[in-house]
């Protein structure tokens, strides 16, 4: 079993969806980053996606966005995220996915990105604007060949052919974007939501996990009755950017991650 | 290459470059906008409505139009205009943003959106959704609508919600991307009707497609004005590359010269410029891959062009497939070369062009005098210049004590660093 599966059969194990969360590397530092990972684990994640930053993030809302200029602002880059990512990974008893646009992959060539992320311990990669037509190529060989896991989207304007063509290529997970929309916080969801993730996941071999636009316990308890995982990001990121000076920001962070996952308060980390 | 050229392929690629690098939300969208497309275009309906408009309300044909004046005063190759600038709204973009709107019209869309740069394939998308009845929204980064703002002003009497982009460099890169994200949000009511050869599959064949109609009406008035139907060397400037393509597709298969006009802004260092082929490397941005303006991490660059329609970081992947299979040739105009061929032109055809036609201009003026006076050069003016008389009177107000036009035209300094003065080799 991959640690991706291993998490999912933990979780199913326990009765409860997994909960992913999302923050952007290098956001607002990336000295800080490796104690926001930790503290995204304390609180209780059990998958972490974390964001490559890239200057034109066309899937995404102005809170990602906004995280992604603080990023590049202070020098990261997917190289150095890499690095930094191996020299933690053993700290951080749970998967790390990527999430990334395909432009910062393509200008380290698809080989020497594969190779480096593999070496750090990156469990997978979600890639936002690389569909699976252009990915048969070269990517999904190269990423199989260093046994990591490509993560793929599906959306609501997904057509029934498009599912399948997903299936055939997604492993560790699949990502429903559960409105048609960029990320961002949403205040309600779509009430045939949770129908469609029922039909998806008859159709798929890994498991559902619902994102964009989760933002409240309630909604990841909703949606956990019915996909396998729920991602939080904006919601996250967003008290990144208003604390981000705070020295305390890695315990408020996992606070947050705790109201999220309905876990009861234990040791804080990092408060002091 | 005629008969052999039949670029993209089923997959949306030109050789190597091109495809259909976006989200998963718009695959599904733009399958079925390329199906639409292939189909409704073929529809006789169609093709007359597009052709009425073209003709009654956009005002195809244009003229072609021997510059006298013009030719003689540099003393070389015969030169020609291509007058897209008379066309309605004022440039050529109207073309594909009737075409496109009319397509949206037809798949039962009741919105569009667009990006705009200089504000002209705003403008031309606005008229066209007021034309159609349509909603419209138009993205423009706000230093585009500072520097193009009778452009904003004509969006808005046209009906059109403006939306500021305050993001990155603040202009096309940035606008692009935000009417991205309405499209990615509203695909199911909204058609994005995407304003150059760029983009993913099927946008860069479809613009290409409503603009071809510009080289083939050049080739007929050639014809009937010299003699003969292909010039000799044809020029375009080139942002995404829509009005290039327009005149070069019908030329492809001829013994003429192609050249495309990228921007060479102030200098060649990553940002002062937007000349792709000059510093730019391969890349994949606003779903295709290209020559792009990035760092070495994949950050795309920003670019600077005192012309905002050229002020852009790709390319459309089609030129790039054109310049490996040596049909088409580029080189930059700095911003003070095309601010001289503005003037210039101003001053002996009375003609205000478009700062982003000056760059095809300048290049047309460097090359001119030193090619044989029985040789035909026809220039794509693809716009007119309104939008930039105030751009103009700062820059010259700015570099006031640098003016020497004439002068400027074949020694500016700034040149040097992207082409030298052309020899004689065409005569």
């Amino acid at each position: 079993m991959t640690p991706i599966e291993e998490a999912f059969a933990r979780c199913a194990a326990e009765k409860r969806s997994a909960f992913v969360p999302f923050i952007m590397a290098g956001d607002p530092d990336l000295a800080t980053t490796p104690r926001l990972l930790e503290a995204l684990v304390a609180g209780g994640a059990d998958i972490i996606e974390l964001g490559v930053p890239f200057s034109d993030p066309i899937a995404d809302g102005p809170v990602n966005q906004r995280a992604a200029t603080r990023a590049l602002a202070a020098g990261t880059h997917l190289g150095e995220i890499l690095r930094m990512v191996a020299r933690h990974r053993d700290r951080l008893d749970v998967p790390i996915v990527l999430f990334t646009y395909f432009n910062p992959i393509h200008a380290l060539g698809i080989r020497r990105f594969a190779e480096q992320a593999a070496a750090s311990g990156l469990d997978g990669v979600l890639c936002v604007d690389l569909p699976p037509e252009e990915a048969e190529a070269e990517y999904l060989p190269v990423m199989r060949e260093h046994g990591l896991d490509t993560i793929f989207l599906l959306a609501p304007t997904s057509t029934k052919d498009r599912v399948k063509r997903v299936a055939q290529v997604t492993t560790g997970f699949a990502y429903y974007v559960s409105r048609t929309g960029v990320t961002g916080e949403q205040e309600t969801l779509p009430s045939e939501l949770r129908k469609t993730v029922k039909r998806l996941r008859r159709r798929l071999p890994v498991p559902l996990v619902v994102g964009f636009g989760v933002s409240s316990r309630e909604q990841v308890v909703e949606i956990g009755k019915a996909a396998q995982g729920v991602v939080v990001g904006s919601a996250l990121v967003r008290l990144i950017e208003e604390e981000g000076r705070a020295r305390d920001l890695p315990a408020k962070l996992e606070a947050a991650v705790r109201k999220l996952t309905g876990q009861p308060k234990g040791s804080e980390v990092g408060a002091q | 290459m005629k008969g052999k050229y039949a670029w993209p392929d089923e997959r949306g690629y030109f050789g190597e470059y091109g495809g259909c690098f976006v989200p998963e939300t718009l695959m599904a969208p733009l399958a079925e906008l390329s199906r639409a497309y292939d189909q409704v275009t073929k529809h006789r309906t169609f093709k007359r409505r597009l052709s009425d408009l073209l003709s009654s309300y956009a005002g195809r044909p244009t003229p072609l139009y021997y510059a006298e004046r013009l030719t003689q005063r540099l003393g070389g190759a015969q030169i020609y205009l291509k007058r897209e600038d008379l066309l309605h709204t004022g440039a050529h973009k109207i073309n594909n943003a009737i075409g496109q709107s009319l397509l949206a019209h037809f798949m039962g869309k009741e919105r569009i959106i667009a990006e705009t740069g200089a504000g002209q394939h705003g403008v031309a998308t606005a008229t066209a959704a007021a034309l159609l009845g349509m909603k419209c929204t138009i993205y423009m980064g706000t230093e585009d609508m500072r520097r193009q703002r009778l452009n904003v002003d004509r969006m808005r009497l046209l009906g059109a919600e403006v939306a500021g982009v305050d993001a990155g460099s603040c202009t096309l890169k940035d606008a692009i991307n935000e009417a991205l994200r309405d499209w990615v949000t509203n695909v199911r009511t909204t058609h994005y009707v995407l304003g150059s050869v760029l983009g993913p599959d099927p946008y860069p064949r479809m613009v290409r497609d409503f603009h071809r109609v510009i080289g083939d009406e050049a080739r007929v008035q050639l014809k009937k004005e010299t003699g003969r139907a292909t010039p000799d060397l044809a020029v375009a400037c080139v942002g995404g590359g829509s009005n290039a393509i327009g005149l070069f597709t019908a030329f492809l298969g001829d013994p003429v010269r192609l050249i495309g006009v990228e921007a060479g802004g102030t200098g060649s260092d990553l940002g002062h410029h937007a000349a792709r082929f000059a510093g730019g490397s391969l890349g994949v941005l606003h779903g295709t891959r290209t020559m792009v303006l990035q760092d070495q991490d994949g950050q795309i660059a920003n670019t600077h062009s005192v012309s905002a329609g050229l002020d852009y970081p790709a390319i459309g992947p089609e030129h790039v497939l054109l310049r490996e299979l040596g049909r088409i040739e580029y080189f930059a105009i700095c911003d003070a070369e095309a601010i001289s061929a503005f003037h210039f032109l101003a001053e002996t055809e009375g003609i205000l062009p478009a700062l982003e036609s000056s760059h095809a201009l300048a290049e047309v003026f460097k090359r001119a005098p030193n090619m044989n006076k029985k040789m035909v050069i026809l220039v794509n003016l693809s716009g007119r210049g309104d939008k930039d008389v105030e751009s103009v009177i700062a820059y010259d107000a700015e570099h006031a004590d640098e003016i020497d036009r004439e002068a400027e035209l074949s020694i500016h300094p700034a040149m040097r660093k992207w082409s030298a003065p052309t020899t004689s080799e065409e005569s």
